[in-house]
C-alpha cells in the first residue's frame, strides 16, 4: 500500500504491508527515536505529533495518515540546534535514562502548541500518557511549567 | 577510623564540581533521539527470535514436535531442551561465584512455571517468527503444582527433583536457602521486657517497570568474536554468564552496554542473552530477542514476595531489646537472587535499631510461581515495612510519639553494628562500624516540612480523615567485601581527558557522576572528561550496576586513578619547570617562584618531545566497609471511610547520602524512588489465577504511576561526610524506595485506626478495618 504524508518536513511517499503500523514503519526507517515500551498504547515511548496532536505511533495504521503532518523529535531539534523543550529537559535534569524522553517532549510541545502558558494541571494531563519509571514526573512537568 | 576522618578534611576543601549541578554527559544524545539503546541498530541478516513460554505452572514437556514450525517461510532455526547439554546455571547477575542457586537450564524438559522457556524460534520476520511458535506442538505432562509459599517445605511436590544442584540448601523441602542468626540472647531478653509485640505483615510480587523493555543483539564481527550489545545493569557478568553456558571462550566475547532505559535489578539478570547467542553461534547469523510488555510482566522477574513475622521485646520507656525476625520468602520456581534478597532483608531490618539482642529465622522457597529476582531495595523494601509498621504499633501502644520512638532505638555515629557481620550478604560479612549518621537531622527535618506536630495530633473526624506516617530506614553502598570497579584514565594534548570506567550507567547519571569526580581531581571542567563506559573489550572491570555501588565503588575507583593522573602531570611539570617543588592550580602546574606550565604543554611534551610517554593510570577499587545512608520518609494522607479510597498529599524524604555529588541527580534518584513505593503501597501487585498465571500482564492492568497520580513530592538532603567514600559520599539509588509503602500504612492508621499489616493497601482491606465489610 502506498500514500503522501509529510514526516518531519519532507514530502514523503511511503510504501508500507497492510496493517503496519507508524510506529513500525517509522523505526524501519530508521528513526529510532520513536522507543517500543508496549506497543499496545499504554506508555507513550513511541509518541510522535500527527497534525500537532500527541499520538501513540503503535496505535495508527500507515493507510490512515494518508496527507497528514507526521514530526518525530528530529524535527524538533537536532544535536547542533536543540529545541528549547530539549534545552529545558536537560536543563531541569528531566531526564534519566532518556527512553520516554523524546515522546515526553513532543507530547509537551504539543501542549505548548496550544497553549502558550499552561498550568501545572494542563500539563500533568498532558503527559498522564507517558509513562516514566525514573523522575517520578517532578522534573519533566517543572521543565514544560517553567517553559 | 581516625585515619581516614583525617584525610576526610583535606578532600573537602573548596570543591567545585562535586556537590554541584552539572548537566549529564549523556543528555544531549537523549533529547535529540539519537540511536544509542541497544536496540537502535540495523544489521544485515538479523534474524529476530520469539520464545515459546510455558502455559503451566508444572509439567514435564513428553514430546516437541518441530516439524511444522521449521517448514514456516523464512524460520531458521527452532531450538528446544533438546539442543541443549544438560547444564545448570543461575541467571542471577552477581559475582563469581554467584550466591544464587544454579537450578536453570537454558532451556529444560520441565516447566516450572507459567512463563517458563520451552522454545525459541529465529525467523527473518517477528511475523514468521510468532507464526512458527504457534504451530511447534509440544506435549505436557501437567504435574501438581506448588502455589502457596507456606506449604512449600511440608509439599509432596518437588518444584526441582533433581538431587544434584548446588547453592540449593534442601530440594526435597522446596528450601531454597536458609538463615539463621542470633546476637545476644532473644529468649532470655524478650523475657525481661515490659512489652512483647508479636505480628505477622506480608508483602506481594511488583514489578520493576522498566519502559525500555529487555532486548538483546547477538552478531560475529569481522573478527569472528561474538558480540553482545545488550540492556544490562551488568556486562562482565552476563560476559562470564554467557561464555560459561555456551562453552565459548570470554575472550571472544564482546558485550557493549549502550544507553539503557532503566533496569531496576530486572536487568541484573541474564535473562536472554545466553539464548541469543546461542542462535547466533549456530547459524553465523546476526540475532535479536526483544521483550513484549506482556512477557515482561509474566516471564521476566520481579519483587521477592515475603511473609515477616516479627516480635520485639521492648521497655517501658520505648528502648527495644531484642528483635526476633522469622522470614519466609517466595522464591518462585527459579532460586535467582533468593538467598541475597532474603539476606539483604534482614540484615538491613535487623541493621537499623540498636537493640543488643536479635535473632533471624529465613526461608527462601520454591514455588511454581513467577520468578522474582532483584528490585532496587533488594529486599530492604520487603523488612522495612515489616519493620516500620511495628515500631508505629509500638508507639501506639506505649504513646510514644513515632518519631521519638525512632530517635531512642536507631544506631547512631560511632556504633558498631555487629548483626552486619553476622548476616553478610549470603555469607558472613565484615565488621560494620556507623562513622557517619544524619538519621537525627532528617527526622527533625522530615518532621518540620510535613507539619507533623499539627498533623499527627489533630482530631480525627468525618468521612474523610487525614492522616500523618513515618518511618526510618537504612541502606548500604556497595556489598562489603564482593563488589569491585576499576577506571582508567588517559590525557590528550588539549587538556582532556579520556575516562574509561566499568561503572554500568542504566539512566542513573553515573557517566555524569564519574565525570564530576574526576573532574574535581583533576582540577578541569566536567566538560574536559570523555566518558567511556561499560564495555567488556574497552573498559576495565565493574561488577555492575547493583547494591547501590557505582557512587561509593566505582566512583572510588574513579577518584584513584584520576589522582595517579594527577601526580603525573605534577611531577612532569616539575621536570619540565626544572624545580623540586611546584603545585597544580587551574590546569597549571605553578612553581614556587611563579613560572607555570600548562597541562596541554606537558601532555604535548610528553606526547612528542621529553621523556616521551602517555600520561595515564588505572585503578582498582573495593571496600570492606559499606556505610549505610539513611533515610526517612513521611506521609501526608487522606482516607474515604465510606469507599475505603486513600489518597496521598504528599511524601516527604529526608536522607543523609553523605556529601552529595550531583544534587539534581541525586534529586532524581529519590523522585523516581518514591512512586514505586507508591505502587507496592497502593496500586502495584501481580494477580495470578488458580493455576498460578499472571492475570494483569499490561500496563492498563498493572498500574504504575502517572503524572496524574503523583502526590506533592518534597526531597532533601542531610549532609554527612563519609571518611570512607569518594569525597565524603554514601549512596542514594536504592534506601528511598523503603519508606513511603510504610509511612502511608502508618499514616492509615493515624487517620482512621486502621492497622495494615498487608501489602498492597486496597479499598476492602480499609473497609474491613473499619468494620463496614
Amino acid at each position: 500500500m502506498k500514500i503522501a504524508f509529510t514526516l518531519n518536513g519532507q514530502e514523503t511517499k511511503a510504501e508500507f504491508t497492510p496493517g503496519e503500523t507508524l510506529f513500525h514503519y517509522l523505526r524501519s526507517d530508521e528513526i529510532y527515536s520513536v522507543k517500543n515500551g508496549c506497543e499496545l498504547g499504554e506508555c507513550g515511548a513511541c509518541t510522535v505529533l500527527v497534525d500537532n496532536k500527541a499520538q501513540n505511533s503503535c496505535l495508527i495504521l500507515m493507510h490512515t495518515l494518508e496527507g497528514t503532518v507526521v514530526e518525530t523529535i528530529e524535527n524538533l531539534g537536532s544535536k547542533s540546534n536543540l529545541h528549547h523543550l530539549q534545552q529545558k529537559f536537560i536543563d531541569e535534569g528531566a531526564v534519566q535514562c532518556g527512553y520516554c524522553t523524546p515522546g515526553m517532549i513532543l507530547a509537551s510541545e504539543a501542549l505548548l502548541r496550544e497553549s502558550e502558558q499552561p498550568t501545572s494541571e494542563q500539563v500533568k494531563d498532558a503527559l498522564a500518557g507517558n509513562l516514566c519509571r525514573c523522575t517520578g514526573y517532578v522534573k519533566p512537568i517543572k521543565a514544560v511549567c517553567n517553559e | 577510623m581516625n585515619d581516614k576522618k583525617e584525610d576526610k578534611k583535606e578532600d573537602n576543601a573548596e570543591m567545585k564540581y562535586v556537590g554541584k549541578k552539572t548537566a549529564r554527559v549523556d543528555g544531549l544524545a537523549l533529547v535529540s533521539g539519537q540511536p544509542v539503546f541497544a536496540d537502535d541498530i540495523k544489521l544485515r541478516n538479523m534474524l529476530h527470535a520469539k520464545i515459546l513460554h510455558s502455559p503451566h505452572a508444572h509439567a514435564h514437556i513428553k514430546s516437541i514436535d518441530t516439524s511444522v514450525a521449521k517448514k514456516v517461510p523464512g524460520v531458521k532455526l527452532v531450538l528446544t531442551h533438546e539442543d541443549f547439554d544438560l547444564h545448570y546455571y543461575t541467571t542471577a547477575g552477581q559475582g563469581y561465584p554467584e550466591p544464587s542457586s544454579r537450578d536453570t537450564r537454558i532451556l529444560d524438559s520441565t516447566v516450572r512455571f507459567v512463563g517458563d522457556r520451552v522454545a525459541v524460534v529465529a525467523a527473518d520476520t517477528i511475523a514468521a517468527a510468532e507464526e512458527a511458535i504457534e504451530k511447534i506442538k509440544v506435549e505436557y505432562e501437567v504435574l501438581e503444582a506448588i502455589f502457596d509459599p507456606r506449604e512449600s517445605m511440608t509439599s509432596k511436590i518437588l518444584v526441582h527433583e533433581q538431587s544434584d544442584l548446588t547453592m540449593v540448601h534442601d530440594h526435597k523441602r522446596n528450601l531454597i536457602a536458609e538463615l539463621k542468626a542470633e546476637l545476644g540472647d532473644v529468649e532470655t531478653a524478650m523475657k525481661g521486657c515490659d512489652h512483647v509485640f508479636e505480628e505477622e505483615y506480608s508483602v506481594p510480587y511488583a514489578q520493576q517497570s522498566h519502559i525500555e523493555p529487555h532486548i538483546v543483539v547477538t552478531w560475529f564481527d569481522e573478527h569472528n568474536r561474538l558480540i553482545i550489545r545488550t540492556a544490562t545493569q551488568v556486562p562482565f557478568h552476563v560476559r562470564r554468564i554467557v561464555a560459561e553456558v555456551l562453552n565459548f571462550p570470554v575472550g571472544r566475547i564482546r558485550v557493549i552496554k549502550p544507553r539503557i532505559g532503566g533496569g531496576f535489578g530486572s536487568k541484573q539478570e541474564i535473562l536472554n542473552e545466553e539464548l541469543c547467542a546461542a542462535i547466533t553461534l549456530k547459524t553465523g547469523q546476526p540475532a535479536r530477542i526483544e521483550y513484549t510488555r506482556e512477557e515482561e510482566l509474566y516471564a521476566a522477574r520481579s519483587r521477592h514476595p515475603q511473609i515477616l513475622k516479627v516480635r520485639m521485646g521492648v521497655k517501658d520507656d520505648g528502648f527495644i531489646e531484642a528483635i526476633d525476625l522469622n522470614i519466609l520468602e517466595n522464591g518462585g520456581a527459579y532460586g535467582t537472587h533468593s538467598l541475597t534478597v532474603m539476606s539483604v532483608t534482614a540484615n538491613k531490618a535487623l541493621s537499623f535499631y540498636a537493640a543488643p539482642h536479635k535473632k533471624l529465622l529465613g526461608q527462601a522457597v520454591y514455588t511454581n510461581m513467577s520468578v522474582p529476582g532483584a528490585y532496587r531495595g533488594y529486599g530492604a523494601p520487603q523488612g522495612f515495612f515489616a519493620m516500620e509498621v511495628m515500631l508505629d504499633e509500638i508507639a501506639a501502644k506505649l504513646k510514644i510519639d513515632p518519631t521519638e520512638l525512632r530517635h531512642k532505638n536507631y544506631v547512631k555515629e560511632g556504633d558498631d553494628v555487629p548483626i552486619a557481620k553476622i548476616l553478610g550478604e549470603g555469607g558472613e560479612g565484615y565488621p560494620m562500624v556507623i562513622y557517619t549518621s544524619g538519621m537525627a537531622d532528617c527526622i527533625e527535618e522530615g518532621k518540620k516540612l510535613i507539619d507533623w506536630d499539627k498533623l499527627y495530633s489533630e482530631e480525627k473526624t468525618g468521612r474523610v480523615r487525614r492522616g500523618v506516617g513515618m518511618i526510618g530506614c537504612g541502606q548500604g553502598s556497595g556489598i562489603p567485601g564482593i563488589d569491585m570497579a576499576a577506571a582508567f584514565i588517559k590525557m590528550n594534548e588539549d587538556a582532556s581527558f579520556n575516562l574509561l570506567a566499568g561503572a554500568t550507567d542504566i539512566g542513573t547519571g553515573s557517566d555524569t557522576m564519574i565525570a564530576q569526580i574526576a573532574a574535581e581531581v583533576l582540577e578541569v571542567p566536567v566538560e574536559k572528561i570523555i566518558v567511556y563506559s561499560s564495555d567488556t573489550d574497552m573498559t576495565p572491570f565493574d561488577t555492575g550496576a547493583y547494591a547501590s555501588s557505582t557512587t561509593y565503588i566505582s566512583g572510588g575507583a574513579v577518584k584513584k586513578a584520576a589522582e595517579k593522573v594527577k601526580q603525573q602531570i605534577l611531577d612532569m611539570g616539575k621536570k619540565l619547570l626544572k624545580v623540586e617543588e611546584a603545585k597544580i592550580e587551574n590546569g597549571n602546574v605553578i612553581a614556587n617562584d611563579g613560572q607555570s606550565v600548562s597541562y596541554e604543554e606537558i601532555c604535548t611534551k610528553a606526547f612528542y618531545t621529553h621523556e616521551q610517554h602517555q600520561i595515564m593510570a588505572n585503578a582498582s577499587h573495593m571496600s570492606y566497609d559499606s556505610p549505610p545512608p539513611f533515610n526517612t520518609t513521611f506521609a501526608d494522607i487522606e482516607v474515604d471511610t465510606e469507599t475505603g479510597i486513600v489518597r496521598v498529599h504528599k511524601i516527604v524524604s529526608v536522607s543523609d547520602a553523605g556529601q552529595i555529588i550531583n544534587p539534581q541527580m541525586a534529586e532524581g534518584q529519590v523522585e523516581g524512588a518514591i512512586p514505586q513505593s507508591l505502587g507496592y503501597a497502593l496500586s502495584e501487585f501481580m494477580v495470578f489465577d488458580d493455576k498460578g498465571a499472571p492475570i494483569n500482564t499490561n500496563f492498563f492492568d498493572y498500574h504504575i504511576h502517572t503524572t496524574i497520580d503523583m502526590p506533592e513530592i518534597v526531597v532533601k538532603f542531610v549532609h554527612t561526610d563519609e571518611p570512607t567514600g569518594p569525597f565524603g559520599a554514601k549512596a542514594i539509588a536504592e534506601i528511598p524506595i523503603n519508606g513511603p509503602a510504610p509511612a502511608i500504612a502508618n499514616a492509615i492508621y493515624n487517620a482512621c485506626g486502621v492497622r495494615i499489616r498487608e501489602l498492597p493497601i486496597t479499598p476492602e482491606k480499609i473497609l474491613q478495618g473499619l468494620g463496614k465489610i
